[in-house]
């Protein structure tokens, strides 16, 4: 347990041009930790996906990291405004974002589809009102 | 087929060329980030006339080989220093998305 490596990120809900800093900052960190190329291919997407919808979704929100010796464990919460139908949400497709969030290249509605796919497992608690977390794992 | 001479082969200009010899296997063309962080592969050259900050963190998470700018699109000087500082390649060409798909589709396929 001592070995595992932790990572803290605040992401800034008004930066919307710096989103991502955290997850090219994971992937570097990763890169050092002499992972394969495709795990941490997967695992920075992941958390890319999930740090822009806390921008776009939520006003900012925090993420943490923690490499263990056999699995990525990616942790974003936030006091956003929170998924009423995740079901829905996690439709590829399904997007509530608007036409300026649409001008960037973002709001596709593929964002949690991706995590989904990228990651072994993923966990949503949401509460309208209250916010979001979203914890992915992915096995090394 | 290595970035440098695709650029050649296909009459594009390099924006920013860091690692000139990276290996293109694949192509990706899209605009919409997710589509390409959830389709595209590591080693595409991806194409798109998209030419915002965000382009650039999108093709380092997803270890594409260059980023391809179609239609005679540019990017922002302080946008080319970041992706000269990832290592990230840039190429542009005047051309659309299909023809410069086209040429990279000559080569590789
Ligand atoms: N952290 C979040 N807080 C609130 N709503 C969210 C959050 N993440 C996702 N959502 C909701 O789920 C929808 C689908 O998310 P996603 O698949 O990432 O697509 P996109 O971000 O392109 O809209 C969003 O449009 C939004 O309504
Ligand atoms: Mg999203």
């Amino acid at each position: 347990m001592e070995n595992n490596l932790n990572f803290h990120f605040a992401v800034d809900g008004n930066d919307f041009t710096s989103a991502g800093l955290a997850s090219v900052q994971l992937k570097k960190a990763l890169r050092q930790l002499g992972l394969d190329p495709e795990t941490i291919r997967r695992a920075s997407i992941a958390m890319y996906e999930g740090e822009i919808n806390m921008v776009i979704h939520a006003g900012g929100g925090e993420a943490d990291v923690e490499v263990s010796e056999d699995c990525i464990k990616i942790t974003l919460a936030d006091h956003g405004p929170g998924i009423k139908d995740i079901a829905q949400a996690m439709q590829e497709g399904f997007s509530t974002a608007t036409d300026h969030v649409r001008s960037l290249g973002f709001g596709a509605g593929m964002g949690l589809p991706n995590m989904k796919n990228y990651s072994d497992k993923m966990e949503i608690e949401s509460t309208p009102g209250e916010g979001t977390t979203i914890t992915l794992y992915i096995n090394i | 087929m290595t970035v440098n001479e695709f650029k050649t082969t296909a009459g594009l200009s390099a924006l920013c060329l860091p690692e000139p010899d990276r290996e293109i296997r694949g192509g990706y063309v899209g605009d919409l980030l997710s589509w390409v962080m959830g389709r595209a592969k590591a080693d595409d050259a991806w194409i798109t006339i998209m030419s915002n900050q965000n382009i650039l963190a999108v093709a380092s998470l997803a270890d594409v080989a260059c980023i391809i700018l179609a239609e005679g699109v540019k990017l922002e000087e302080d946008l080319l220093a970041t992706a000269r500082d990832k290592g990230i390649n840039v190429l542009c060409g005047e051309g659309d998305a299909f023809s410069i798909a086209a040429a990279l589709a000559r080569e590789l396929l």
